[in-house]
């Protein structure tokens, strides 16, 4: 007995790490891109999320005003400023020289080029001194390596909402993905009902259409669909894509609603008959208030799937900035922001939040629903 | 309140008939149990008076209406389920009332009436809660309660007591009986345990393979059973039969026995091969053997196999003296007599507790 139940304990906790595990795995890199979208984009820079906590050391270059600049204090030619113009930072160690820009302490007075001498200060300001007049437009060049404080900011969202055009896309997106779900959902529960508990000829020819509709790649579709809506003059609107996202969902709608239905017992349904109501009043009040969990978790799937789509999406909508969805917004700036992790991870950010949110919300009802169209 | 009428009601899915022309007439206000093994047509036939299942043949009429072409909620029936058929989202409060839901009733009516029928049926502190939350025989009831709020003509149960365990079962069937006597409605029992049935009904219809076998209040069931199925089927322990012959003078030569007097085999040809049915109740174990009293009826010797001690009295399973001990007869002993496996003894009956089956078609041949 002991044994058996070492044995299961054992196994509880394989499954408990593993799935440890792979929260982990997707877990650890979309918190990283949280917090690199809050952070500025000189620290992303300069060292990665995981140091984002911690002050930030980095070497930065500045060039100090020209001779132009200089001020004579009593046959000393001065230069004077801050190395970081107004921000924060603290200088840890300076130098003079590309070769070696953390060579001295800061504080320190040393020997600059053409007999200057140089002093930088912990908060920055320098003090060039000469007793010969500075010569040339173009000032010394500064290094200093300086700690910056971690600092969180909102910009990035502002910026990535507003001037990359990520919030318009947003509402394009959702302006898809919601009618593009609730449609199918509609029309696919009164066709699964049908389906499932009506007597009628052809019944089983049907849902074995819909099992072959399964299994048809959509991108069969695309071309001849997109020159039907052009013929009936519907074009490239959101009426379009609503009515191909729901062709393309239909059948996986249908099929796993009426399998849930099926399930259903049989008596519930001749109880309601013998109490006296009609079909649709079985389907409104008994039916589909069992179905929650399919329906919920269907509305998931399909959700997601338009949330996320994009080669639809590039077919059956515009380029224009009132047409454009988000996947289409985000491998624009892809292109064009390759480099600006910034604007990149906050994008991203963006574009994860509401599938994490629908997700979480529903997930009880997404684990029960594909569960109980199955195995029942 | 209604009467049921079925006449040569048929069901036929695609080629294969399952019922094979049913004829039954239900007067009104009767208790009526549908009863017999797995597969015999009974559910199919209460669905049909339902309106559940499609009549392929005959008609059924409630009152003196045909209702064949009428739908469920035409037919003014209401039925409960094996499985309860609750609907799992509402309330009790709201499943009670969701047959009232057509009825033009005022809303302070059908209100009074639900907590009528909860109070009746001992639902009340139960009315805010879901299915889930209450037991098998709360939500049997509560299946119940939908059913009568509606006050229909016809009530059908299809053996609503079958998924109830056996202390919760009795009692039950104690209030389905209660329940009649205080509604007086017609009322169609299916069951598929013939104690249910025998404790219920007003009249038994005993059913096999589609066709009826008999119809009778319990007792013309249990003491004329009409033949070897209904024989087997009623009663428990089952009828011991005992195949025999009749012989020249009228009487009767059971196989490996002796012959013994029966009227009955006097309007038979000698030869016939019969069956000789005695119940396990009706057989006396004397536990001497040769005490052959000259009484006229059954007397068998055997060997005790097993005893079951059942508390009042005790079943006893014996190797009966045919052919070497191949016939295994049941009798009920009394608890005071010492029986052991292996104990030699001998059985008697009574001739008027006798019953006599034709082998070859199983009919009871008339005393």
């Amino acid at each position: 007995m002991d044994n058996i139940v070492g044995t299961k304990s054992r196994l509880v906790w394989v499954v408990n790490l593993s799935a440890l595990a792979l929260v982990l795995l997707w877990l650890f890199p979309t918190f990283g891109l949280l917090v690199s979208s809050f952070r500025d984009r000189d620290q992303i820079t300069a060292s990665g999320w995981w140091k984002a906590m911690f002050p930030a050391e980095q070497t930065l270059q500045y060039r100090a005003p020209g001779a132009g600049d200089a001020v004579d204090e009593n046959g000393v030619f001065v230069i004077s400023g801050n190395v970081f113009e107004g921000g924060r930072g603290s200088v840890k160690s300076f130098g003079t020289s590309a070769r070696d820009p953390g060579a001295f302490p800061a504080g320190e007075t040393v020997p600059a080029d053409d007999g200057a001498d140089l002093t930088v200060l912990q908060n920055g300001d320098f003090r060039l001194t000469s007793a010969t007049e500075f010569e040339g437009r173009r000032g010394m060049r500064i290094f200093v390596t300086s700690v910056t404080p971690p600092r969180f900011t909102f910009e990035n969202y502002g910026r990535v909402l507003g001037a990359e055009g990520l919030g318009r896309a947003f509402l394009n997106t959702m302006t898809v993905s919601i009618p593009a779900t609730v449609i199918p959902i509609l029309v696919a529960a009164f066709a699964a009902y049908a389906l499932a508990w009506m007597e009628f000829p052809g019944r089983a020819l049907l849902v074995a259409g819909v099992v072959g509709l399964l299994v048809v790649p959509l991108q069969l579709a695309l071309i001849p669909l997109l020159k039907l809506h052009n013929e009936i003059g519907l074009g490239k609107s959101y009426l379009g894509i609503w009515l191909a996202h729901t062709g393309f969902g239909l059948p996986l709608a249908v099929y796993l609603l009426r399998n849930y239905m099926v399930g259903l017992p049989r008596e519930i349904i001749e109880s309601a008959r013998v109490d006296g109501a009609t079909d649709f009043q079985i389907f409104l009040k008994i039916i589909l208030p069992l179905s929650f969990p399919a329906l919920a978790s269907f509305a998931i799937f399909q959700f997601l799937w338009t949330w996320n789509d994009l080669l639809v999406a590039l077919v059956f909508l515009g380029n224009t900035q009132d047409q454009l969805v988000m996947t289409g917004q985000l491998k624009e700036l892809m292109g064009s922001r390759g480099g600006d992790w910034e604007i990149l991870a906050t994008s991203a950010f963006v574009t994860i939040a509401v599938p994490l949110v629908v997700f979480f919300a529903m997930q009880k009802y997404l684990v029960r629903g594909l569960l109980a169209g199955s195995v029942k | 309140m209604a009467t049921v009428t079925i006449r040569n009601l048929v069901k036929r899915y695609r080629e294969a008939e399952v019922l094979h022309g049913i004829n039954l007439d239900i007067a009104d206000g009767e208790f009526v149990v549908l009863v017999g093994p797995s597969g015999c047509g009974k559910s199919t036939t209460l669905r049909m008076i339902a309106g559940l299942e499609d009549i392929s043949g005959g008609e059924v009429l409630i009152g003196d209406r045909v209702v064949n072409q009428l739908e469920p909620k035409e037919r003014n029936i209401a039925m409960v389920f094996q499985n309860y058929a609750i609907y799992p989202h509402m309330t009790i409060y709201k499943n009670i009332s969701f047959g009232l839901r057509t009825a033009r009733l005022p809303a302070a009516e059908k209100d009074r009436r639900i907590r009528a029928v909860a109070e009746q049926l001992e639902l009340t502190p139960y009315l805010d809660r879901k299915p889930g939350q209450l037991s098998g025989g709360q939500r049997q009831r509560v299946a119940i309660g939908r059913a009568i709020i509606r006050d229909p003509a016809v009530f059908l149960f299809d053996e609503p007591l079958s998924n109830l365990d056996a202390q919760l079962r009795a009692q039950t069937r104690l209030e389905i009986k209660k329940l009649h006597q205080r509604l007086g409605s017609t009322i169609i029992f299916v069951t598929h345990d013939q104690v249910e049935a025998m404790t219920l009904a007003d009249r038994i219809v005993i059913m096999r393979d589609g066709h009826i076998q008999q119809i009778g209040t319990p007792t013309e069931v249990y003491d004329h059973p009409a033949n070897t199925f209904v024989a087997r089927f009623i009663g428990s322990p089952s009828m011991n039969l005992l195949p025999g012959a009749v012989t020249a003078d009228g009487g009767l030569a059971l196989d490996g026995n002796g012959p013994i007097a029966h009227p009955a085999a006097r309007g038979l040809a000698p030869g016939s091969r019969v069956l000789l049915g005695v119940r396990a109740d009706d057989l006396r174990v004397q536990s001497h053997t040769g005490a052959t009293d000259k009484a006229p009826g059954l007397q068998l010797s055997g060997r005790v196999s097993v005893v079951e001690p059942l508390g009042p009295d005790m079943l006893v399973y014996l190797d009966a003296g045919l052919d070497a001990g191949t016939q295994q007869v049941i009798a009920k002993a009394d608890t005071r007599q010492t029986l052991r496996p292996g104990d030699e003894v001998t059985l008697t009956a009574a001739p008027e507790t006798l019953h006599l089956f034709d082998e070859q078609s199983g009919k009871a041949v008339a005393v």
